[in-house]
């Protein structure tokens, strides 16, 4: 089912992983309802993370994608079902061994003022280190690579509060990398980016998917951007997973109709030959 | 454990050797760490500093011992009355400004960590103000005879100790919710600073004139007339609360991020939350009972460790020396400079908020809140 979609643009080592039908679920969630107090914003959400993925989460606002991404990454707690990280229960793994095995990045993360990129890839493998084993030459050799594959290392002195948006998002996927995780899920992370930017990062994330073998869920905004970098999308509406699978299946008329409230064409990207939508008009 | 090996692309720079941080890596073992210079020479520094202030500190006074003297007692060189003039007389006083210095850097450092603003410190987090109010109603509550004396000596410092951890547990349990947010504690915390003023200022009005007047220099904070018996309580919860604070400095560093983010790396953020607030009240109680609230020296101090030290959050060893500098060196003038013998605490406050100032306007860091 994941035919290599949406990354036409990148230099494609062999797809990383084993092929789809005998892929190990890496991560899933099993009757999923998620609630902020009483108001349930998630609700009977199943779905499975295979290793060497890369999903997208895509929907309106506030249908619950961003949710779903926290409780995927033990940030939030569900009212009932779980989340599991390797056939595990993730609320029932200590926090630490989580962070060894999963990443992630929130949207808009705040570095400290006056944090230098170095140091704050550097803080990544936090989960790797004790009180007495603070900086071992395998934290350097990781954080310099992390910095370097980044494109980061020259800027390594610099504090993150003085880098532009862009250069910021990349100091903040270098960190994560740095974790050396092979569960990477990212919360919008070309939010107040510019297009340019935006494709920059999402480059980045696909190679960390296709040379690194990292396993991606990452929450868009941009459907034609998802639809280009991710292998599977899945759509959520008010809080309930509608449509789940390729680009293609999963972005057709009738599901921008129903999910969006927008009447589209969906055509193929001259570029990369995914599924592109050209919206028409909202529908009431 | 480690990455999948990041493939390495041509033309970046990268690989062992590339120093990472601005530090040197020290490695002993399975022992290993990053030694950055500022981070180590300030709180050097400032030690040898607070040596000096402290060996003139116990030179001044109406018995007067020049430095290398005072230095030759402490090593255990001198008798005589030179002996019970510095160790009985003086030191105890120095000692105490020192430790409680000590205790408030410290104390600065981790309230303004954990809540991510600058502004934490415990005396706009009201933990000072309920000390105050254990203190002062202590003194006047007791008033009217000559028992307020006898609680001078014990009272007192055991109130204003249970004025602060109260107010601490009030103020962690109003502002808990499933976690800490920094901001809402700060909120909190002057809600309870104002809640104290008030009910200090309602204590006093209803108080005789000589316990008012008892109680005044106590909330000023002061030095004088410390004896052994206010240092050893205190030196048992530095021994006991310090290395628990230098402990919980590398979880700081992840505390500081955000709290999905500490998360994600980690960080098991209600157990650390709790255990650096309880770390933070407990240093600030004992330093208040000692000496009354000196204030703004956990307000300023860790502001100022941080801007020469270096670093993104205030580093704790500097802070905690800085602190005894900052109180031991007050003390030292207000003794020897002022034509007239104030409170350490009125003085704190005048060197403090000033150079706090000075650095604000003339540093390139924004005040994060």
């Amino acid at each position: 089912m994941t035919i290599s979609l949406g990354t036409g643009l990148l230099p494609r080592a062999d797809t990383p992983g084993t092929p789809d039908t005998a892929a190990r679920v890496r991560l899933a969630a099993e009757h999923v309802r998620l609630a902020y107090d009483d108001r349930v914003v998630v609700d009977g959400l199943d779905l499975e993370l295979t290793e060497g993925s890369f999903t997208a989460i895509v929907g309106p606002n506030g249908c619950g994608k961003s949710t779903v991404l926290r409780a995927l990454g033990r940030l939030m707690r569900p009212t009932s079902g779980q989340v599991l990280l390797d056939g595990r229960a993730i609320a029932r793994t200590p926090t630490r061994e989580v962070a060894k095995v999963l990443g992630l990045l929130p949207q808009t993360p705040v570095a400290p003022e006056g944090l230098t990129v170095g140091d704050l890839v550097a803080r990544g493998r936090h989960p790797h280190q004790t009180w007495l084993r603070q900086w071992s030459r395998d934290d350097e050799a990781v954080v310099a690579e992390a910095l370097s594959w980044t494109d980061m290392a020259d800027l390594a002195d610099r504090p993150v509060d003085t880098l532009s948006g862009g250069q910021r998002q990349r100091a903040w996927i270098s960190m994560a990398l740095a974790q050396g995780t092979d569960l990477l899920l990212l919360d919008e992370p070309t939010t107040y980016l510019d297009l340019s930017h935006q494709i920059d990062v999402l480059e980045l994330v696909g190679r960390l998917h296709a040379e690194l073998g990292r396993t991606v869920v990452v929450v868009l905004h941009d459907l034609n951007l998802a639809a280009r970098y991710a292998q599977r999308l899945v759509a959520m509406k008010g809080g309930v997973l509608v449509a789940s699978g390729t680009p293609e299946e999963v972005l057709t008329e009738r599901l921008l109709a129903d999910v969006f409230e927008l009447e589209a064409r969906v055509l193929p990207d001259p570029v990369a030959g995914t599924p592109m939508v050209v919206p028409v008009r909202r529908l009431r | 454990m480690s990455v999948a090996a990041p493939v390495r692309r041509p033309g970046a720079s990268s690989g062992e050797g590339t120093r990472v941080r601005g530090g040197r890596p020290l490695r002993v073992g399975p022992v290993s760490a990053l030694l950055r210079w500022r981070q180590f020479a300030v709180p050097v520094a400032a030690l040898a500093l607070l040596v000096l202030a402290a060996a003139l500190s116990m030179g001044r006074g109406d018995y007067p011992i020049g430095i290398g003297e005072v230095l030759r007692t402490l090593a255990g060189l001198a008798d005589g009355p030179q002996e019970f003039v510095v160790l009985q007389l003086r030191a105890p006083r120095v000692v105490v400004g020192a430790m409680v210095g000590l205790a408030l850097g410290v104390s600065g450092a981790l309230f303004q960590t954990f809540a991510r603003n600058p502004l934490a410190s415990p005396d706009t987090l009201g933990i000072t103000s309920g000390a105050s109010v254990g203190a002062v109603a202590a003194i006047v509550l007791s008033g009217g005879s000559s028992a307020g004396a006898v609680l001078d000596g014990l009272g007192v410092p055991v109130a204003a100790l249970l004025g602060a951890l109260l107010t601490g547990a009030l103020l962690f349990a109003l502002t808990w919710r499933a976690g800490v947010d920094g901001y809402r504690l700060v909120l909190i915390g002057i809600a309870l600073w104002s809640v104290g003023a008030a009910l200090v200022d309602w204590l006093l009005t209803h108080a005789d004139i000589h316990d008012a007047a008892s109680a005044y220099v106590w909330i000023t904070g002061s030095l004088h007339a410390r004896t052994w018996d206010h240092a050893l309580p205190l030196a048992v919860a530095l021994a006991v609360l310090l290395p628990l604070a230098f402990a919980a400095g590398r979880a700081l560093a992840v505390l500081q991020f955000g709290d999905d983010t500490a998360r994600g790396l980690g960080l098991r953020l209600a157990g650390t939350q709790t255990a650096v607030v309880l770390l933070a009240v407990g240093l600030v109680g004992f330093a208040v009972s000692a000496a009354g609230p000196i204030t703004f020296v956990a307000l300023v101090v860790p502001q100022i460790a941080v801007r020469l030290a270096g670093g993104s959050r205030p580093p704790l060893l500097a802070s905690g020396v800085l602190g005894a500098l900052l109180v031991v060196a007050a003390d030292l003038v207000t003794r020897t400079v002022l034509p007239q013998a104030l409170p350490v605490g009125i003085l704190t406050a005048a060197i403090g908020a000033p150079y706090l100032l000075w650095l604000l306007i003339r540093g390139r860091r924004r005040s994060t809140l």
